[in-house]
């Protein structure tokens, strides 16, 4: 038993509360609005290369987000969750690892996957559900995953995959691997019970995870004031004995040197760390909400001058990485593809009858074979009732 | 071969498959060391160390949702629930993620390497949290490999088959018999199938049906009625998802009567999801209404636990009732 900690506290003899603020935690901002670096900053293990892919991931966030925004409006996809305001998160996230490394998101992290090189056509045959989505139709838009990229598949459930990360990082370490587990969560999910679970699993069987807390300010409605009264998320990673850093999460140099250092630690030590990113989701929680009802148009305004793209691009005009020809020529041209993958993607056919039944388990067990089979008979009897199987039914 | 109760069995399978993978992992509250507070991990620790058979703080979404974690980064994954009435902390991890993983990632990935051991069961004086057979919660998952075994020998061989099946299985241990049933068990590795039912005593007037602990009553209330000249059919379900209807409907297509009994609550219990089966498949061949001998609907009890229980007296009383129908 580790007592410790009693015999080297300090001993007093009339009640002393220890205040629940009492943890100062400072926050890290290397990159200012204007491009320009704070003075002393101690700047990430980046060069022109790593910068200008992290950008240019950037630009396909905004644009895919704006212009997939839009298809739900039409009716295209029934479904989409943009990422406006905070996608440094999971762009620096994904710049600040190695391609090994695990990542398990909560479901705002396109980002990430979007650096590791899911191509467009990939992320439109999800939003499609057609055949050729890799999740095979079954998941709502936005539920991406690949086993190739190391890209863990999207769960709706918030924050389960706080203590699944503490695993498969455990199981990684105990490999021997270089590579480590980045979980990403928002501060609402953070009061779920996995949070918790997770945290403490990760420190006590030190599980090379870099936990990331994107605190963007709401849980769909409701604001962090409401979510927790304690510094942030940030101070919780203190009581689980985990090393802990808060960072400007709309800051993409702030959000690679965090990572990067994380990583290093984590593997070096074998231990966790907690990142909370402090950010704001100046779009909606998702295609199904409207913020007008729960915030002003004043708050998101001051949250406007805080743009992550922007700030990047003013960095890389200032560095001499990028011009403004070089800007509206990707920009028109992620447009146009973002556009033609649509109308590619929406004219896929949905995934084959057999995919209902496959994949609930290594095998088909025969009760559902036997269903399937009475299915077949039923969709031949009333081909009209169900026009994208109907015809392809062997 | 080697006489072992149910508890050793188990501990046998753990041996067997920690020997021979070097990424399996057993853990769990109390699993380290002390090797579980029924000793099901004894010795594991000593045996392949600390990394390998381990404590876990006292969380039960936090072991199964590390458990989803390391499974689905290809490690075997051996969670212990200290008892099945403490596993619903955990139900999101097990219904939501251990059942969907696979389904929902178009199968880029899977958590086809866990397992969880979980004692369940009454007939210990346990109470409202120490008794409960949850089993049904879990048949009502698409996803989900569910198995209890009735004995030593069926307990290694299932748990065996449970660890390598490549889908995620929960092994419910009939705690009652951890110490009380003692049987043969070979020592060295054996499997025996999921998904299948086993005979285990032949007959023809009727057919009884049980699982894990509830097998041994069922064959008191068979011995009770052989004393009466009524020949019992007796099956073991062993794998209560996916469930073996083939060696079911055509033993009761045989006896044409049916009595199926479960330890759990008689409501949309595991043994009403048969019955409404069998009536389908049996509908012309059935002699008698299907009987199922279940306990109360009430939670498990302390004091009247006899009263409660699904005995082998209530079962004996099926049976007549189902001969003389």
């Amino acid at each position: 038993m580790n007592t410790d900690i009693y015999s080297e506290s300090p001993v007093v003899h009339e009640p002393a509360f220890i205040d629940g603020h009492s943890v100062e935690i400072p926050i890290l901002k290397i990159l200012k609005q204007d491009g320009s670096i704070y003075k002393n900053a101690a700047m990430p293990n980046i060069d022109q290369e790593l910068a200008t892919k992290t950008y240019k991931t950037l630009a396909f966030h905004r644009v895919l987000d704006e212009r997939m925004v839009a298809a739900q409006r039409q009716g295209r996809i029934s479904f989409y969750m943009a990422a406006l305001g905070e996608e440094a998160a999971s762009v620096g996230g994904a710049a600040g690892l190695k391609d090994q490394d695990m990542i398990m998101a909560q479901y705002r992290e396109q980002g990430a996957l979007m650096f590791r090189g899911f191509s467009l056509e990939n992320f439109m045959n999800q939003m499609f559900s057609n055949e050729k989505d890799l999740g095979k139709g079954r998941q709502m838009p936005i539920h991406y995953g690949s086993r190739e990229l190391n890209y863990m598949t999207i769960s709706s459930p918030l924050g389960t995959q706080i203590p699944q990360a503490a695993g498969y990082a455990y199981g990684q370490k105990m490999q021997g691997l270089d590579a480590v587990t980045i979980c990403y969560f928002g501060e609402g999910a953070a009061s779920e019970g996995d949070f918790h679970a997770g945290l403490n699993m990760a420190a006590v069987h030190q599980a090379p995870v870099i936990f990331f807390c994107r605190n963007n300010g709401y849980a769909i409605s409701t604001p962090s004031e409401e979510q927790y009264v304690g510094n942030g998320i940030a101070s919780r990673g203190v009581g689980y004995g985990m090393k802990t850093i808060r960072i400007d999460g709309n800051d993409i140099l702030a959000v690679i040197a965090a990572v990067q250092l994380s990583r290093e630690y984590a593997i070096k030590e074998g231990k966790p760390v907690l990142i909370e990113a402090m950010s704001y989701r100046l779009g909606a929680h998702s295609t199904s909400d409207d913020p007008s009802g729960y915030r002003t148009r004043e708050e998101e305004a001051k949250w406007q001058e805080h743009d992550p793209i922007l700030r990047m691009k003013n960095w890389m005009l200032a560095q001499g990485w990028w011009d403004e020809a070089q800007e509206t020529a990707l920009f028109e041209k992620l447009r146009d593809e973002v556009l033609a993958a649509v109308k590619v993607a929406e004219k896929i056919a949905k995934p084959p009858v057999e995919d209902l039944i496959t994949d609930v388990y290594d095998q088909v067990p025969p009760l559902l074979q036997s269903q399937f089979d009475e299915l077949k008979v039923h969709i031949k009897k009333y081909p009209q009732a169900y026009p994208f199987t109907a015809g392809r039914i062997k | 071969m080697a006489q072992m109760n149910l508890l050793q069995a188990i501990n046998s399978a753990l041996d067997t498959v920690m020997a021979e993978n070097d990424r399996a992992v057993c853990f769990g509250e109390d699993v380290g060391h002390f090797g579980g507070v029924f000793r099901a991990t004894s010795g594991l620790q000593e045996k392949y160390g600390k990394s390998r058979c381990f404590n876990t703080p006292l969380v039960e979404q936090g072991v199964i949702g590390f458990a989803n974690g390391l499974a689905a980064q290809g490690s075997t994954a051996i969670a212990e629930i200290q008892f099945a009435d403490y596993i619903f902390p955990a139900f999101d991890q097990i219904v939501n993620e251990s059942a969907k993983f696979r389904y929902r990632s178009g199968n880029e990935f899977n958590v086809g390497k866990l397992t969880i051991r979980t004692p369940y069961g009454g007939g210990i004086a346990g109470g409202l949290y120490h008794s409960q057979s949850p089993e049904a919660y879990f048949a009502h998952t698409p996803g989900l490999k569910v198995v209890v075994p009735r004995n030593p020998y069926q307990a290694k061989g299932l748990l065996l088959a449970s660890i390598r099946d490549d889908n995620p299985v929960i092994f419910f241990e009939p705690k009652r018999l951890y110490r009380a049933s003692v049987g043969e068990v070979p020592a060295e590795d054996y499997e025996l199938p999921l998904g299948k039912a086993e005979v285990v005593q032949k007959g023809s007037d009727i057919t009884l049906l049980a699982w894990g602990a509830q097998v041994e009553i069922v064959e008191k209330a068979a011995a009770l009625a052989a004393a009466d000249g009524i020949s019992c059919e007796i099956i073991d379900l062993r794998t209560i998802l996916p469930w073996d209807i083939e060696t079911v409907a055509n033993s009761v297509t045989k006896t044409g009567r049916f009595v199926v009994s479960q330890e759990a609550p008689l409501t949309a219990g595991f043994a009403s999801e048969i019955a409404a089966t069998i009536q389908q498949e049996c509908f012309l061949h059935l002699e008698a209404p299907i009987a199922r001998v279940c306990g109360m609907d009430t939670p498990y009890p302390l004091a009247l636990e006899k009263e409660y229980a699904a005995d082998h007296l209530k079962i004996y009383e099926a049976i007549k009732n189902s001969m003389t129908y």
